[in-house]
């Protein structure tokens, strides 16, 4: 008797719960039509507090107000993990926002959530680190990544004279971007000009500022003769120049790579660093705006086509759904300090 | 049992010995008097942050939070080194301290006096914390660039070749070893730790102790904060993520047992050394990245199968069957 009603109740709870399910995914439906005046247009970056991504949605601020009647979220997780950023694009999902940009903590683990995004007429491209080619429409690039792969060999080659060995100090090994990156600067190292240079490891410090500083000290001690590290990520570079000064290897090491004129000057102004390079992350943000606008207004981004991006001019999508925005930008001795007002 | 433990600490020591002598033969690099400075200097900071732990292990609690505690108080201190650039570098260290203790009592409030397990208070001001640094800094950082030389130049100050992180690791510990067994109070943590009841039977208030143990806790992870920020020169939300597990690693290493009341300053101190030596012995042996974190991972779960062996306490057993299988199955 007792083992008959707790059948009962058992089902009754498994019916309740099911009817929960059920309620709470209409009021999602019934609530977008409501507001379809103003695009929205969601930003999802690696993560918070980097003040790259915070150039990036000024740039896109900017854009809206340009084109007027669009409303950008800016939103990332804490963490840059592909987990978290999936929950953050879910949370996007079921706001029914308009588009969505995304700069992937993983090509692959983002893709069935991208999928997911257009099955529900959401436009979902991806800007800085990819989306795999099936989760997103298009992939804008800063620049090609050959340009940028090449644009950091010649860096280093120049400041070490185009002899002696080098190191890559990466970020995380999953990391798209920096993959492609890493293997166009082997492309270009095999270069007859770049014959004496011999590219020795990589290593990765995780974006993180303490790893990658023991990372940059154990490189050191690992290639004594050690002449040049490249690394294209910001928080890597940063954290290897400030290895090099703290270790009085100013000087002996230089690092080069990917960084922002407000974390380098110091670097650039000690000499620990020579030159670097990024492209204007205001810009970037700027043109994927522009980019996610035109497509929500019916424009083709596909394969082979030119998509708009506003003052910086228009690109042509590549196969692969890739386009890139522009050359990569060098900053010096000279021109550091007055780019480190801006990000 | 005590002389086995004596024996654990100096087996420990042995081991890191050994492992040191070991990677210097096969490493040259690695070998040097500078390297091993290197080390310390940068070891120092899980040295300070496992003992804030161990206090709080020893009442057979956890405290999840101390890293991004570090984190929050680094970019306020940074904050206030932004609005007020030209302080003694003593102050922004006694206002890191300050604010660490605070964070940490919220954590002691919530335990001692509501009773909700640490586990749980712990990671929620985890995320209070890591959130709350996002909220103060309005999502920016603060950059090398943006310190004074007094705030930055502090951790790099140097005596003995050895900087003052280092130094500041070795008061800490000296503190700790101290308050651990000289004093009524440190005496009461192990004895909260090793039975709740008999403690209170002794008159040691179980509510004091646990809100001394994360104040304590906190007020480490506070100092640590400031250290961290001024060395590495930022501070963001993301600093020392993921931290609070290689600390907690350490503490364990180091034959802190989890379940409470068992844990020394000296095996702490060198659970933290095996930890620092790992991580930066294998990228200068040339360990491929991919390779690293599962000998990390090893080398962590090989050190806690050999305390938990160490400590096996069976409970009493008073079944007459149960009894005599333990005796059959020792014969």
């Amino acid at each position: 008797m007792s083992h008959m009603m707790i059948k009962t109740d058992r089902r009754r709870l498994l019916q309740m719960i099911g009817a929960g399910a059920l309620g709470s995914t209409l009021p999602f439906g019934m609530m977008t039509s409501a507001n379809a005046a103003n695009l929205r247009i969601a930003m999802v970056v690696k993560n918070l507090g980097n003040s790259y991504f915070d150039a990036c949605r000024d740039g896109a601020n900017e854009a809206a107000k340009e084109l007027g009647g669009i409303e950008i979220i800016y939103t990332a997780p804490t963490k840059a993990t592909p987990e978290d950023q999936i929950a953050v694009i879910d949370a996007l999902i079921a706001q029914k926002v308009d588009g969505i940009m995304v700069s992937s903590n993983d090509a692959n683990a983002l893709v069935p959530v991208g999928k997911k995004a257009m099955q529900r007429g959401i436009k979902v491209i991806s800007f800085d680190s990819a989306i795999a080619k099936d989760g997103r429409i298009m992939h804008l690039n800063a620049s090609s990544t050959a340009l940028i792969g090449a644009k950091q060999v010649q860096m280093i080659a120049k400041t070490i004279k185009g002899e002696g060995e080098i190191a890559i100090l990466s970020a995380a090994s999953t990391m798209t971007n920096q993959n492609s990156w890493i293997a166009a600067m082997k492309d270009e190292l095999k270069k007859p000009e770049y014959a004496k240079i011999k590219l020795v490891t990589t290593v990765y410090g995780d974006d993180q500022d303490d790893k990658s500083y023991r990372e940059m000290q154990s490189l050191v001690k690992a290639y004594p003769n050690l002449k040049g590290v490249i690394s294209p990520t910001t928080i890597g570079i940063r954290s290897g120049a400030k290895a090099i000064m703290d270790g009085g290897l100013t000087g002996k090491v230089f690092i080069t790579g990917l960084g922002l004129p407000s974390e380098m000057k110091d670097a650039v102004l000690k000499g620990a660093c020579d030159t670097f390079a990024i492209w204007n992350p205001v810009d970037y943000g700027y043109a994927a705006t522009q980019i996610m606008a035109s497509i929500l207004k019916g424009a083709d981004a596909g394969p082979g086509k030119m998509v708009k991006m506003g003052r910086i001019g228009e690109t042509k999508v590549g196969d692969d759904g890739e386009a890139a925005m522009s050359e990569p930008f060098t900053f010096d001795k000279s021109n550091v300090e007055q780019f480190a007002k801006i990000f | 049992m005590s002389l086995f433990l004596k024996y654990r600490e100096i087996m420990l020591g042995l081991i890191v010995l050994v492992m040191v002598t070991g990677i210097s033969i096969s490493t040259p690099a690695f070998g040097t008097l500078e390297n091993g400075v290197g080390v310390l200097n940068d070891t120092a900071f899980l040295f300070m942050m496992a003992l804030g732990q161990m206090v709080v292990i020893l009442t057979r609690g956890i405290d999840l939070s101390v890293a991004a505690n570090l984190a929050l108080t680094g970019m306020l201190v940074g904050m206030l080194n932004q609005a007020f650039p030209d302080l003694p570098a003593i102050v922004y260290l006694a206002s890191a301290l300050v604010i660490g203790c605070g964070l940490g009592m919220i954590n002691g409030s919530l335990i001692a006096y509501l009773g909700i397990p640490p586990i749980v208070v712990t990671l929620g001001t985890l995320a209070i914390f890591r959130g709350m640094i996002v909220v103060v800094a309005g999502g920016d950082q603060v950059n090398a660039s943006e310190m004074s030389s007094t705030f930055a130049g502090f951790p790099k100050l140097e005596f003995l070749g050895l900087s003052s992180v280092f130094w500041i690791a070795v008061l800490v510990s000296l503190a700790a070893w101290f308050f651990l067994s000289m004093t009524r109070a440190g005496r009461g943590l192990y004895a909260v730790g090793g039975n709740p009841v008999a403690a209170r039977y002794c008159g040691i208030s179980l509510t004091h102790q646990e809100l001394m143990a994360y104040a304590i806790s906190g007020a480490i992870a506070g100092i640590c904060g400031y250290l961290w920020v001024a060395r590495y020169g930022v501070a963001y939300v993301e600093i020392a993520s993921g931290y609070e597990l290689t600390v907690i690693a350490a503490c364990v290493i180091g034959g802190v047992s989890i379940g409470g009341g068992i844990g020394t300053v000296a095996g702490t101190l060198l659970g933290a050394l095996f930890t620092g030596v790992i991580v930066n012995a294998l990228p200068v042996m040339q360990v491929s990245p991919f390779w690293q974190m599962a000998i990390s991972g090893v080398v962590i779960l090989a050190a806690v199968i050999i305390n938990a062996r160490a400590e096996g306490r069976g409970g009493k057993l008073i079944l007459p069957e149960a009894r005599r299988a333990a005796a059959r199955a020792k014969a």
